[in-house]
């Protein structure tokens, strides 16, 4: 343990970071990865899609006050929420499958915060120049042109975040009326509301916060851990090779590195990946792009900070062949993860075809179980509710089948029909009469079966559910 | 600190660079000392702040009689007497409604608004105040006298208007001059106890139970002579007196020799309060309240 002869400081202020522009194929899938979801994240809403007449045609909606979701031709109602948990344990399992076969991909490309932070970084170098150009501006004293480059720096962010957050409350109103609402001071005060904290987390995230976030905040990088083994695929330096590293002429006791520090200077969350792998690293793989472009320069084979997992640093230590790729990423761990994410979208696939445009659910009346008519008959009550998913108005006919004599009555309704207007659900109260002295009036229990079919498409479906009888053991 | 993987972690040594460490050592893994970011302690004298402000402007700090009542006049006491106002105010033309239109045209077809509201409005109602007696399924209780109210056997009557006056009006009670009223006369004493035993016998007769034929033709004697002018002749009964029918399946106290033998002897009835409170002092229901448990009520099952 090292005595520190000045005591500690508890807290610490930030280290500013200016990354510096870096060009390679690392960076260019990175920027194709920007592009598509921000591309995704901000066109989708405005995607048209007719269903016909009776409901939006907007073709991602998240109308909650109607309780429905719509995606392109699939439509959820609330009592198929399990859709919406499906694909979310997929988006679990598919996060848990990529980090213990690459490590935290999620975070080097594809997550919110890295993706926004990179663009304000791109905007940010754009307005006041690269790496060196913003350290002697952050350096310099206040004057008119640090002030104007600030403000139009912020500016635009100010811009690319209200797009942000705009674009978000597109997905839970009809695009084009919402829009118009918006300019016009017309839209609900929550919509706002809404827009006005994204804009500011975006903000206040992708232009400040940044690397602190993800170092502080997000609990992802404590539970990757987890996912993560010796076979993961990840960034690291291969200091067998560069080390010792120096920046002399004369290379004759010297590793491959030359200490430039590019790769230190691209570094988005500022550090050093030569001092190992470190929470602080989002594996957005720049440094690479900025090594290779360097070994290039002094004719040394690219690699020198690369895509590897732990068994390869100890296999080439060793001198040994290194495992390929493949062995890496198909092993148990991701196969069971693959299977895992496979069976649920397989179930839920097969789930959203054979679901039907009807749906009924019975549930029978308890309190009292059953009821004697006076002429000693016994009646049980049910609540059946009928979901009309189809984008019509239908009749429904509900029919039982039993080998009783069952009767069936509908509560305020002339004959066994019902209508339930298009997109909606209703609630029907069913009588079932056992006639005096029949076997199901006498027994405990006898299970029968409702039908309800639309009578327009001929559609049918049951529910099985059982009648209460007197007992009279 | 680069990790030496051949060492014990007992063993791992801090290297130059290394934070200190807390000086904390669990089966050997330390723990660096790092030190906190400083806007996260800014963002804790924020909350600091913030929780003052708030305990100045919300209630918060309990004293003896209720909390500091802060700045802003929050209440939630407040906030729900003015939801409960919003929605009365919401609710007040449909309540107008209600109570201007037939009874009987509160119904799916005709209304649809105003029936939803009455079923919905008189079931919250019903759970309130009815249920206490005829239970929260209105199913009653028949070890109590209290009748089940989803059935088709009626005491007053099952139309809507009926159900309406019996909510109202209540029955045989002292509050409201147009209370549905009657009294079975006790007959323990008036009758011989051979009479009584027939009349019981005469009534499981009428009702199609098991009974003891032989008594039968004298019992009908005593249910013609002291029966018959509220029950009639038949045994049906007599809505308007609400006198009970008893040929049906459905007893009030039960239908068994001893029950039946009880009601005869000493008589049984029920009584149930007046809710209107346009009908008198006591009444407890609007209108609009009372319109919507007759539908709901209607709507049972049992409706006429
Ligand atoms: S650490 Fe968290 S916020 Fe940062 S990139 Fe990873 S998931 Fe995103
Ligand atoms: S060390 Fe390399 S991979 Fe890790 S965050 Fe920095 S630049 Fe990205």
């Amino acid at each position: 343990m090292s005595a520190t002869e000045e005591p500690q400081k508890l807290y610490a202020s930030r280290e500013p970071v200016f990354p510096k522009r870096v060009s390679g194929r690392f960076r260019n899938l990175k920027w194709v990865i920007m592009i598509v979801t921000l591309g995704i994240y901000y066109v989708t809403p405005w995607i048209r899609w007719d269903r016909g007449p009776n409901l939006p045609d907007q073709a991602v909606l998240l109308d909650l006050g109607g309780r429905r979701f719509f995606f392109f031709w699939i439509e959820i109602w609330p009592h198929e929420f399990y859709f919406v948990a499906g694909l979310l344990i997929m988006a679990g399992l598919g996060l848990f499958l990529f980090t213990s076969a690459l490590g935290r991909v999620w975070c080097g490309y594809s997550c919110p915060q890295t993706v926004w932070t990179d663009l304000f970084f791109t905007v940010e170098r754009w307005i006041e120049g690269d790496r060196n150009a913003r350290l002697r501006l952050w350096r310099q004293g206040w004057d008119f042109h640090k002030i104007r480059l600030r403000l139009t720096k912020y500016i635009v962010w100010l811009l690319i975040a209200v797009a942000t957050g705009g674009a978000w409350v597109f997905y839970f109103a009809d695009a084009p009326t919402l829009f118009i609402q918006l300019v016009t001071g017309q839209a609900a005060f929550v919509a706002y509301t809404t827009i006005g904290i994204l804009t500011f987390t975006t903000f206040v995230f992708g232009g400040f916060m940044r690397e602190q976030v993800c170092i502080y905040m997000c609990p992802w990088p404590r539970i990757q851990a987890a996912m993560m083994d010796e076979d993961t695929i990840t960034v690291a330096y291969r200091d067998w090779r560069g080390e010792p590293r120096g920046k002399g002429k004369d290379r004759e006791n010297l590793g491959d590195c030359i200490d430039c520090n590019a790769c230190v200077n691209v570094c988005p969350v500022g550090i050093d990946i030569r001092d190992g792998q470190q929470l602080e690293c989002i594996t957005c793989a720049l440094c690479i792009d900025a090594c290779d472009d360097i070994m290039a320069k002094v004719g040394k084979p690219r690699g020198l900070i690369d895509y590897m997992a732990l068994t390869d640093e100890a296999n080439e230590r060793a001198g040994n062949q290194k495992k390929s790729v493949w062995k890496h990423i198909f092993r148990l761990r991701t196969i069971i993860y693959t299977v895992l994410w496979s069976a649920i979208g397989v179930g839920l696939t097969v789930l959203l075809f054979i679901r039907s445009d009807i749906d009924v659910t019975v549930a029978p009346v308890r309190n009292p179980q059953f009821v004697m008519l006076s002429d000693g008959s016994i009646r049980n009550t049910y609540d059946v509710r009928i979901r009309n998913m189809t984008h019509e108005n239908s009749v429904f006919e509900i029919t039982l089948v039993s080998d009783q004599p069952l009767q069936i009555e509908l509560e305020g309704q002339e004959n066994n029909t019902v209508e339930v207007p298009v997109d909606s659900t209703l609630l029907q109260r069913v009588y079932v009469i056992a006639p005096a002295g029949s076997a199901a009036a006498d027994e405990n229990l006898t299970n029968f079966r409702f039908w309800v079919e639309d009578l327009s498409t001929e559609t049918r479906t049951y529910q099985d559910t059982t009648f209460f009888g007197r007992d009279l053991e | 600190m680069t990790e030496d993987k051949n060492k014990h972690p007992e063993e791992q040594v801090l290297m130059e660079g290394d934070p200190d460490t807390t000086g904390h050592s669990w089966d050997g893994i330390k723990e660096f000392n790092n030190p906190l970011p400083r806007w996260w302690l800014w963002t804790f004298y924020a909350c600091i702040v913030w929780g003052i402000g708030y305990t100045v402007l919300y209630p918060a700090w309990p004293l003896i009689n209720g909390a500091t009542p802060g700045m802003l006049g929050f209440s939630t006491r407040a906030n729900v007497a003015d939801e409960i106002q919003r929605f009365d105010d919401m609710n007040a033309d449909i309540r107008q409604r209600i109570t201007e239109v037939e009874l009987a045209a509160i119904n799916p077809t005709d209304n649809p608004d105003l029936y939803n509201y009455a079923i919905q409005g008189g079931a919250a109602t019903f759970a309130t105040w009815c249920s206490q007696c005829h239970g929260s399924g209105a199913a009653g209780v028949q070890a109590s006298g209290y009748p089940n109210l989803l059935d088709d056997d009626w005491l007053w009557g099952g139309t809507i208007d009926e159900v309406h006056y019996t909510i109202s009006h209540g029955i045989r009670n002292e509050d409201d001059l147009n209370a549905r009223y009657s009294e079975m006369t006790a007959f323990e004493g008036i009758l011989t106890e051979e009479e009584i035993g027939a009349v019981v016998q005469y009534v499981r007769n009428i009702s199609g139970q098991e009974h003891d034929g032989a008594l039968v033709e004298l019992g009908g004697q005593v249910f013609y002579d002291n029966c018959a002018a509220c029950h009639m002749d038949d045994g049906t009964g007599d809505q308007f007196l609400g006198a009970p029918n008893l040929t049906d399946a459905i007893w009030l106290y039960g239908g068994s020799e001893d029950a039946i033998e009880y009601t005869v002897r000493n008589a049984r009835f029920g009584v149930m309060p007046p809710w209107s409170a346009d009908a008198s002092e006591v009444g407890r229901l609007s209108e609009a309240e009372v319109r919507s448990v007759a539908v709901y009520v209607h709507s049972l099952g049992g409706g006429q």
